[in-house]
């Protein structure tokens, strides 16, 4: 059985989040990691190697700097790691992203194909299930559980309040969430392996059937046209209400004002 | 000379920085307050290969260097001084000479159940009458057919009781050495739960509470005769070898004691305000600060270069660490002692109430001042190299 793994390398979010002057993400000053969802999607897939052998690789397209997550992943555990990386792959959208991930994936031998549900930094949520819509493949979003019997994927997928038991035959794709499990820890030695190991590296040129029509930012469909950090919050405010109705009233009146109720 | 961690270190710091965090700060005071040995925890660094950093793969270690190992240590003791020692005394006391002075037999039964973390290591050299003076040894050791006879005692040893593989000294004759009738030392691997082996006093110390320190006594304790580890007479020098090693261990856990104590000082000082602003705002709390941060630095560099320097001897044995061990073991151990003091200081009356990780790493600290070699030691072993 072979898995394929999609992971990407984030800014850590939990440190803060940081702006240029300019508005844009100030990536360089943030610690990058790898996205929560993958690396629940990478233990899962590490979960099959240890119960069937099961043989993951890991892929990521980004910036020749995006190995960290790929070596990170060896040390895990991972197989083989694939770096897709080009100039004219940048600014790329979810479309141009998805059919990118999709043209590196037909070279490679898959059963399983596993994505986070969403980055935390895009926070789209859309590249896992344009993916398997490129490559023509049935797609389990929100996994919380995977089970393999014979050849079909047997997975819980979340909702709100309740979840369903899908059944699908392989090859298909599967989006993790980060509830899915507990990643395990890299060991020393894997870490000092992970620095040995061959990374594959592909470029424009390794990508199958895709046009250039559908790469990068030129590919893409949308634009960023403006991003901005959000308004801070202002100082509190203290109110003396007469009494406690009073005081859920003033409450109740001031979320529905913002919107959140 | 390059200051700078390559990116295989900097990725094990994170691993073990990210495992001390998780798992084991959330039970460093209840292990410490009820002196219960952290099982639990040993248990999980198994199977991540915490117990065998510096050992080949071949013997069922992780292949790693010297220093990744001197790092976990040093991660490990920055939120609990005990879950340190525990690794350092495993790793550096019991499996190094196994690996540095086993037969390949020895090294396939002990060594590979020890650095896979299935079996828990520990080292036996202190007598009662024998700690600085190591030479004054009484547990004796006869040979009887294919069996030693172990007879005698070892106090203060470190995974005591826990551990399942010792490695014990004892004497086995008199030699003749320019003149004077010596004792005859050589080291054994000794099982738990071999008949005649048994434990005695646990310790209640003042400090590495969770630690499990005991004295161990041998009654007729018959050891097969493929035992005996390394030249029979060879004992001293197995241990004084092996506690050059286990030094640059305590080393790195006094530094990761005095870090944990400064970075939690930093929080502290920067939060509790009085008279109007932060403790931080103090001038006195600012250069108190630079100093202990300074001295951290020195330390930190002393321990990482007596762990390069002991990586330069796997390739070159003509290599000699042990002066760069003693430096490091005497500097990291006094500051972790002053760093500690002085951010309980820093703490106030919060200091001393047990709720605050300081006083315990003050507790702490005091240990590496006096265990593989006391400070005083430390310093022979430095000027007897000045004055050669
Ligand atoms: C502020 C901001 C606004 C943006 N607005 C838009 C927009 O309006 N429209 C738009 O189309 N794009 C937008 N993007 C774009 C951006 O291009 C996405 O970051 C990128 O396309 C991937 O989408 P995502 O991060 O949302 O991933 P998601 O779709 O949330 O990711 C799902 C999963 O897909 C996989 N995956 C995603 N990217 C990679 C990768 N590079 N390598 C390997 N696996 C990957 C991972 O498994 C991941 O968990 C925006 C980005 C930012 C920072
Ligand atoms: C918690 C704990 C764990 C330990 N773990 C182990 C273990 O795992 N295995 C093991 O074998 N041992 C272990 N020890 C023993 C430890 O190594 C000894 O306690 C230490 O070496 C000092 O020996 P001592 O206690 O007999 O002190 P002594 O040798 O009696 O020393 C007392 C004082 O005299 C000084 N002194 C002695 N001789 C001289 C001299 N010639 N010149 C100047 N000053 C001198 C010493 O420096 C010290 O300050 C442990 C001890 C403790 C407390």
């Amino acid at each position: 059985m072979k898995v394929v793994v999609c992971i990407k390398q984030v800014p850590d979010t939990k440190g803060g989040v940081s702006f240029n002057p300019d508005g844009t993400l100030n990536r360089a000053a943030m610690l990058a990691i790898m996205n929560p969802d993958d690396k629940a999607g990478l233990e899962a897939a590490l979960r099959l190697k240890d119960q069937y052998g099961a043989e993951v690789t890991v892929l990521t397209m980004g910036l020749p700097k995006a190995t960290d997550v790929l070596r990170e992943a060896l040390a895990m555990g991972a197989d083989k790691a694939v770096l897709v990386t080009d100039r004219v792959l940048g600014g790329a959208d979810t479309w141009a992203t998805s059919t990118t991930i999709a043209g590196a994936l037909r070279n490679l031998e898959y059963d399983l194909v596993i994505t986070g549900r969403q980055a935390i930094d895009g926070d789209t949520a859309q590249v896992g299930p344009q993916i398997a819509e490129h490559l023509g493949l049935p797609v389990i979003s929100y996994a919380q559980d995977i089970k393999i019997d014979g050849d079909k994927v047997i997975v819980e997928r979340l909702y709100d309040d309740r979840y369903h038991v899908l059944e699908a035959k392989m090859p298909c794709l599967i989006t993790a969430l980060a509830e899915l499990n507990e990643p395990r820890y890299m060991t020393p030695g894997g870490i000092f392996d992970a620095f040995q190991a061959e990374i594959t590296t592909w470029g424009r040129a390794d990508l199958k059937d895709v046009e250039d029509g559908n790469l990068g930012l030129n590919g893409s469909p949308t634009k960023i046209a403006k991003a901005s950090d959000k308004v801070r919050k202002g100082a509190g405010e203290k109110v003396v209400p007469d009494s406690p109705e009073d005081a859920v009233a003033y409450i109740i009146g001031k979320l529905d004002e913002k919107h959140v109720i | 000379m390059d200051f700078t961690l390559s990116k295989e270190h900097d990725m094990v710091r994170t691993l073990f920085k990210d495992f001390a965090e998780n798992e084991v700060k959330p039970l460093a005071q209840e292990i410490d307050e009820q002196h219960r040995f952290p099982r639990e925890t040993v248990d999980k660094m198994a199977k991540y290969g915490f117990m065998g950093i510096p050992v080949p793969k071949e013997y069922g270690g992780q292949g790693a260097d010297t220093l990744a190992y001197a790092m976990c240590v040093e991660e490990l003791s920055k939120v609990c001084g005990t879950t340190g020692v525990i690794v350092s005394a495993h790793t550096s006391l019991c499996i190094d000479p196994i690996l540095t002075f086993g037969t390949e037999e020895q090294k396939q039964k002990y060594v590979v159940p020890l650095a896979k973390g299935e079996k828990l290591g520990a080292f036996g050299l202190t007598e009662p009458g024998a700690g600085t003076d190591a030479q004054g040894q009484q547990t004796k050791a006869v040979l009887d057919g294919d069996e030693w006879v172990l007879n005698g005692s070892k106090c203060f040893i470190t995974n005591g009781k826990e551990a399942d593989v010792y490695v014990i000294f004892a004497v086995t004759g008199k030699v003749e050495k320019r003149g004077r009738i010596m004792k005859e030392i050589s080291a054994f691997i000794v099982e738990k739960g071999t008949p005649g082996f048994t434990f005695g006093t646990k310790e209640n110390k003042m400090g590495i509470c969770a630690s499990s320190t005991y004295e161990l006594i041998f009654t007729d304790c018959r050891i097969p005769k493929e035992n005996l580890l390394g030249a029979q007479g060879k004992g001293f020098n197995i241990a004084m070898h092996t506690l050059d090693g286990g030094r640059i261990g305590i080393a790195s856990q006094a530094l990761g004691l005095a870090e944990g104590a400064l970075e939690t000082t930093i929080n502290y000082v920067k939060e509790r305000k009085q008279f109007g602003k932060a403790i931080g705002a103090f001038q006195n709390t600012q250069f108190q600060l630079a100093d202990m941060a300074t001295k951290v630095e020195a330390a930190k560099m002393l321990v990482y270069k007596a762990a390069r320097k002991k990586d330069e001897y796997k390739k070159d044995p003509k290599v000699s660490y042990s002066v760069e061990a003693a430096m490091a073991k005497l500097y990291a151990a006094e500051v972790a002692m002053e760093v500690t003091t002085k951010c309980v200081q820093l703490h106030g009356g919060y200091g001393y109430i047990k709720e605050y990780d300081v006083e315990r790493m003050m507790r702490d600290a005091k240990i590496t001042e006096i265990y593989e070699g006391t400070s005083e030691v430390q310093r022979m072993v430095i000027s007897a190299a000045l004055l050669k």
